[in-house]
């Protein structure tokens, strides 16, 4: 069964250029064994942290994408933990998620054409069509988070 | 896309209520409270996306409950999943200080 899994992990700061190569060698060569995919890579670059881990306050953050089973993340997971370089670790499935996301989209995108059609407008909306300010409408307070007292 | 705007300019609503008792106290405006995600058609509550979720933290960190900000109960249930997530990779705190 193969799923689809992010796995993002933080590096220390003082990890050299070398060690970051080598974890990622790492988790490349875990997914190649294990019948795996690794379908992105993300280098979010050096953060900082929003709260301090061990002597941290920064990290370095990296985001894989992974197609894989759930044999293959647990393979990772208890590989990146023997690493002391490795400061944190989350592992999250997303294909469930993704598809309900894509699913609810085109649902919504199928009920606007059909009503715009029955209607008797184009299917999809043009430019300068709708109320004005529609869009980046400054006076939007349908949602204001200073209005919290 | 449908006509939701006319909904969410609900400012002159509590002229229709300040007759009766429960307007006694506060003939302020309250304006109505529209869950943000249905509003934007946020489908995907990430917990990479700091900036969104940064806006239903405030200062101490809580999350901020549902009664404050509106937002409807499926997505404060994916909001608070979001929230933790990102908690657990340090690009949100736990608590402030």
């Amino acid at each position: 069964m193969t799923r689809k899994y992010e796995l993002v992990y933080i590096a220390s700061p003082d990890a050299t250029e070398e060690q970051l190569a080598e974890l990622h060698g790492q988790v490349e060569a875990v997914v190649q064994r294990m019948g795996g995919q690794l379908e992105k890579t993300e280098n979010w670059g050096r953060r900082r942290l929003a709260y301090e881990i061990g002597r941290h306050k920064e990290g370095v953050y990296v985001l894989d994408v992974i197609n894989g089973s759930g044999d293959l993340m647990k393979e990772i997971e208890r590989r990146l933990k023997v690493y002391d370089t490795v400061i944190r670790q989350l592992i999250v499935r997303v294909d469930e998620g993704e598809r309900v996301v894509v699913q609810k989209r085109t649902r919504r995108t199928e009920v606007s054409r059909r009503r715009r059609v029955a209607r008797g407008l184009p299917p999809d909306r043009q430019p300068g069509e709708g109320q004005r300010g529609e869009f980046e409408d400054e006076r939007d307070d349908r949602f204001d988070a200073e209005d919290i007292r | 896309m449908n006509g939701r705007r006319g909904g969410g300019s609900a400012r002159g609503k509590s002229g229709a209520g300040s007759g009766k008792g429960d307007g006694q106290r506060r003939p302020m405006f309250r304006r109505r409270k529209v869950c943000k995600f249905c509003a934007d058609k946020i489908d995907d509550i990430n917990y990479k996306d700091t900036k969104l979720l940064m806006g239903f933290v405030p200062e101490r960190a809580k999350i901020l409950p549902r009664r404050i900000s509106g937002t409807c109960a499926l997505h404060q249930r994916k909001l608070r999943v979001a929230i933790m997530r990102a908690r657990q990779l340090a690009l949100l705190p736990y608590t402030a200080e």
